[in-house]
C-alpha cells in the first residue's frame, strides 16, 4: 500500500510539470484554440522529452514506464490543458503494442510521428464521429462489430468548432479488421477512462488553485474575498471531491496496470466521479471569480469549457452510468430500457 | 502508487469476516434498538482476540496491528452492520491515554479498556458550546492536591454504560480559550456525577452529564495543565480519520438493491428497471469507492507515521455527506413503504433504510460538523485565511 506518489512518480511529475508549465501556458492553449485545438510545437516538444512513448515497451523504442507513471503525467497535462492528444495517442499506441504485429509503427508512435488516436464511439456506416484529435491524427484505431480497425488515411486538418476547443473531427474509416481481441479494445477504452480521470484531477486542482489565488487579491467590502466563509466552504467541498477523485483515479489506473478483477469497474467510476468533481470545481471557481471569470480574458473559462467537453467525447454520461449498472445488476430486462 | 494490501492484512480481513459471520447475529443487532449502540458479547469476543488493542503499538502493550488492519476491522464491521460506536470511542480513548496520559492511566486504565472490561466515552461538547468546543466552560480548579470539577456536558453518548468519560475542562479562564483547557479521565462512578438521557430522533440515545463538586486526584489528568488543546487535536485526528463512519452506506445500498430487484411498483415494473434508480445506485457505489480511497489513504498515512489532519476531515466530510444523500435517495425510492419503522413486521429488511435515514443527519454533525471540516480543509489544505 502506497497511496501517495512514490519517489519515482514524483520525479516523473517534476519533469512534466516543469515542461507543461513552460511550454503550455494559457497563451499556447488560446493560440491552439484559434488554430484547431492542436499545438504542433508542443507535440514536438513532448516527443523530445519522451512524453509520446513513455508508456510503450522498451523493445520497440518506448520508455517502459508504467500506466501509473502515465497517470501522473496525465494529471499535470490536465492542469495545463495541454492542447495535444497525450492520452489518446498513448492509449492507441499501447493497444497496437498489445495486439502485436505492428512493432515498426509502434516504434514510430513512440517518437510522436505519426500521431495516433482512438475513436471512442463505434463508427456508423464507416464514419467515426467526434474522434478526439481526429483533425490531426494520422492513425486512428476504432472498434467495429467485427473487431479493431486501423486507419491511416490523411487527416483533414478541419476541426469541428466545439465547446472545449478540442481538435475533434469525424473520420471515414477503412473496414480492415486487424484484430478481433475485443478485450484488448475494452481495456484500451478503460485506460482512456482512467487516464482522463487523472487529467480531470489535475484540471480541478488547478482551477481551485487559481480561484484561491484570486480570492487573496480581490477585495470587496474592504477585505479579500477569500476571508468569506461562503467561498471557503465551496472551495473546500470542491477540493475534497477532487482529492477523492485523485485517490479513485489512481486506484483505477493501478488496478488496470496490475489487472485487478475490478479494474474496469473502477475505471468507469473514476471517470464519472472525476469529471463531475472537476465540473463542480470549475463551476465554483468561475462563480467566485465573479464577472471576470465569465470574461474571455481570465483563464478559468478555458478550464470550465474543457471540463465540460472531455467526458462528452465519449457520449452522454448517463450512458456511462447505464453501462456500469448493466455490469453491476445485469442488463435491464424491460424493453424500454434498451 | 500501490493499493494492494500486504498478505497478512488480507489474511486478517478473512479472519474478521469469519469472526463476524459466526459471532454477530441478527438478534444482537436487533438488541441495539433499545438505543444503546453497543453489543457487549461481541465487544468481549473481540477483546479476547486482541482486536481492541490491535492499533496500539506492541511496545505499549497493544496488539501492534498496522493501521491498515485497523481500517479493515472497521470496514468489515460496518459492512456487517456491527455497531462500532462504543468500541471506536474506547479504542480512541486508549490511544489518547497512551499518547498523553501518565503512568497511572497507562497502567490502570488502558489495560482494562483494551481487554474489554471497561468502556469510555467522550465529554467535549457543552450545552452552550458545540463546534466552538474550545470555549468549554466546565471548570476544573485545584483544591489542595485534588481537582474540583463543576459543569455540564452534552452528547456524552454511551455515558450510561461507560466507566470513564474523557472530559474537556477549563483550568484557566484568564488566557485565550485554547490555552486554558485541560483533559481529565473521570471515572463515572465518582460522587457528584449525574447522567440524564437525551433521546434523539433516531434510535440511539445520547446523554447529558452534570458535574457537581466532583473531586479527582491529579493522577486522572490527561496531558499538561492548560495543554488540553493538543490532546484535543489527537482526539479529533483519530475520530475523523480512523474511527469509522466511512462505510455506513454499503448496508443501505445493499438494502436498496434488494428492494429495487424485488419490489413491484403499481405499474408492474420493478425499480431496478428504472434508469434513474440505476443511476442513483451507481452513484452511491461510486461514492463508496471514494470513501474506500480516503479510508485507505488515512490508514496508509498513519501506517507510515504521517500525522494527518486535513485528510481525516475530507474523509469525514465526504463519507457523512454522501451517506446522508444515499439514505434520502433510497428512502424516497421506497415511497410510502419506506416509512415503516423496524417496529412494523412489514418493514423491509427490518426497516434498515428508514433507520439509517433517521440516523444519518447526526453523522454530518458529530465529530466535527461538515462546516467545521470544510473550514479545516480551506485553512489547512488550501491555505485560506481563518474565517471565524
Amino acid at each position: 500500500m502506497q497511496t501517495r506518489l512514490t519517489e519515482d512518480e514524483l520525479a516523473v511529475q517534476d519533469v512534466f510539470r516543469t515542461f507543461f508549465a513552460n511550454e503550455s501556458p494559457s497563451t499556447v492553449v488560446r493560440e491552439a484554440e484559434r488554430t484547431g485545438g492542436f499545438s504542433t510545437e508542443l507535440w514536438a516538444g513532448l516527443a523530445t522529452i519522451g512524453g509520446t512513448g513513455m508508456a510503450l515497451p522498451g523493445a520497440v523504442g518506448g520508455g517502459d514506464a508504467t500506466l501509473c507513471d502515465l497517470a501522473v503525467v496525465a494529471d499535470v497535462y490536465g492542469a495545463h490543458l495541454a492542447p495535444v492528444p497525450l492520452i489518446e495517442h498513448a492509449v492507441a499506441a499501447r493497444l497496437l503494442a498489445t495486439i502485436g504485429g505492428h512493432d515498426e509503427l509502434v516504434g514510430e508512435l513512440a517518437n510522436g510521428t505519426p500521431l495516433a488516436t482512438i475513436a471512442l464511439r463505434p463508427p456508423v456506416d464507416g464514419i467515426a464521429r467526434f474522434v478526439p484529435a481526429g483533425a490531426v491524427a494520422d492513425v486512428v484505431l476504432a472498434h467495429v462489430g467485427d473487431g479493431i480497425v486501423l486507419d491511416r488515411s490523411a487527416p483533414s486538418g478541419e476541426t469541428l468548432p466545439n465547446t472545449g476547443g478540442l481538435a475533434l473531427a469525424h473520420r471515414r474509416l477503412t473496414d480492415d479488421v486487424i484484430s478481433v481481441d475485443h478485450a484488448a479494445w475494452n481495456h484500451a477504452l478503460d485506460e482512456w477512462r482512467g487516464l482522463t480521470a487523472a487529467a480531470y484531477v489535475g484540471l480541478g486542482r488547478r482551477v481551485i488553485e487559481m480561484g484561491v489565488e484570486y480570492s487573496r487579491e480581490r477585495v470587496q467590502f474592504g477585505v479579500p474575498i477569500g476571508t468569506f466563509q461562503a467561498l471557503q466552504q465551496g472551495y473546500a467541498d470542491a477540493s475534497t471531491r477532487i482529492e477523492g477523485a485523485h485517490l479513485l483515479a489512481h486506484r483505477a489506473v493501478w488496478a488496470l496496470e496490475t489487472r485487478q478483477p475490478d479494474a474496469s469497474r473502477l475505471a468507469g467510476m473514476a471517470l464519472l466521479f472525476a469529471a463531475e468533481a472537476a465540473r463542480f470545481a470549475t463551476d465554483r471557481s468561475m462563480q467566485y471569480h465573479g464577472g471576470y471569470g465569465f470574461s474571455e480574458e481570465y483563464d478559468v473559462q478555458l478550464y470550465h469549457r474543457r471540463a465540460t467537453a472531455w467526458i462528452l467525447q465519449l457520449g452522454d454520461p448517463s450512458l456511462e452510468y447505464a453501462r456500469l449498472a448493466d455490469g453491476e445488476f445485469g442488463p435491464a430486462v424491460d424493453g424500454r430500457m434498451a | 502508487m500501490d493499493f494492494s494490501f500486504p498478505p497478512e492484512a488480507e489474511a486478517f480481513r478473512s479472519e474478521v469476516r469469519d469472526f463476524l459471520a459466526t459471532n454477530l447475529t441478527e438478534e444482537m443487532i436487533e438488541a441495539t434498538h433499545d438505543g444503546t449502540m453497543h453489543i457487549p458479547a461481541l465487544h468481549r469476543a473481540m477483546a479476547e482476540r486482541g482486536w481492541l488493542s490491535g492499533p496500539v503499538p506492541a511496545a505499549l502493550g497493544g496488539g501492534g496491528r498496522s493501521a491498515l488492519e485497523s481500517v479493515i476491522l472497521n470496514e468489515e464491521m460496518q459492512l456487517a452492520r456491527a455497531p462500532i460506536d462504543a468500541m471506536g470511542v474506547t479504542v480512541i480513548v486508549a490511544a489518547i491515554l497512551l499518547e498523553h496520559g501518565d503512568d497511572h492511566l497507562k497502567q490502570h486504565v488502558v489495560p482494562r479498556l483494551l481487554d474489554g472490561s471497561s468502556l469510555a466515552c467522550f465529554g467535549y461538547s457543552e450545552p452552550e458550546f458545540g463546534s466552538d468546543v474550545a470555549a468549554a466552560k466546565t471548570r476544573a480548579e485545584r483544591d489542595g492536591d485534588e481537582w474540583l470539577i463543576n459543569g455540564a456536558k452534552m452528547w456524552t453518548t454511551m455515558a450510561h454504560i461507560a466507566d470513564y468519560v474523557l472530559l474537556l475542562t477549563r483550568t484557566d479562564p484568564d488566557v485565550p480559550k485554547h490555552k486554558g483547557l485541560s483533559f481529565f479521565l473521570v471515572p463515572l462512578n465518582t460522587p457528584g456525577i449525574e447522567i440524564q438521557p437525551v433521546p434523539t430522533m433516531a434510535i440511539e440515545r445520547s446523554n447529558a452529564t452534570f458535574y457537581d463538586d466532583v473531586r479527582l486526584g491529579d493522577e486522572w489528568r490527561v496531558g499538561d495543565v492548560n495543554g488540553g488543546w493538543s490532546v484535543m487535536k489527537t482526539a479529533l485526528k483519530y475520530e475523523r480519520g480512523i474511527a469509522g463512519g466511512q462505510f455506513l452506506s454499503p448496508p443501505v445500498i445493499d438494502a436498496a438493491v434488494d428492494w429495487a430487484q424485488n419490489h413491484t411498483r403499481p405499474d408492474g415494473t420493478k425499480p431496478i428497471e428504472d434508469p434513474t434508480v440505476r443511476e442513483k445506485l451507481i452513484r452511491a457505489l461510486i461514492d463508496v469507492e471514494v470513501c474506500r480511497g480516503f479510508a485507505y489513504h488515512c490508514a496508509d498515512l498513519a501506517n507510515q507515521g504521517v500525522m494527518f489532519g486535513v485528510e481525516g476531515s475530507m474523509t469525514k466530510l465526504f463519507a457523512s455527506e454522501s451517506y446522508k444523500r444515499h439514505c434520502r435517495d433510497f428512502h424516497d425510492m421506497m415511497g410510502a413503504e419506506g416509512l415503516l419503522t423496524h417496529e412494523s413486521a412489514d418493514a423491509h429488511l427490518g426497516g434498515r433504510i428508514e433507520e439509517n435515514l433517521r440516523h444519518s443527519p447526526v453523522t454530518t454533525i458529530y465529530g466535527g460538523t461538515s462546516e467545521i471540516n470544510r473550514n479545516v480543509v480551506a485553512e489547512g489544505h488550501l491555505g485560506m485565511p481563518r474565517a471565524r
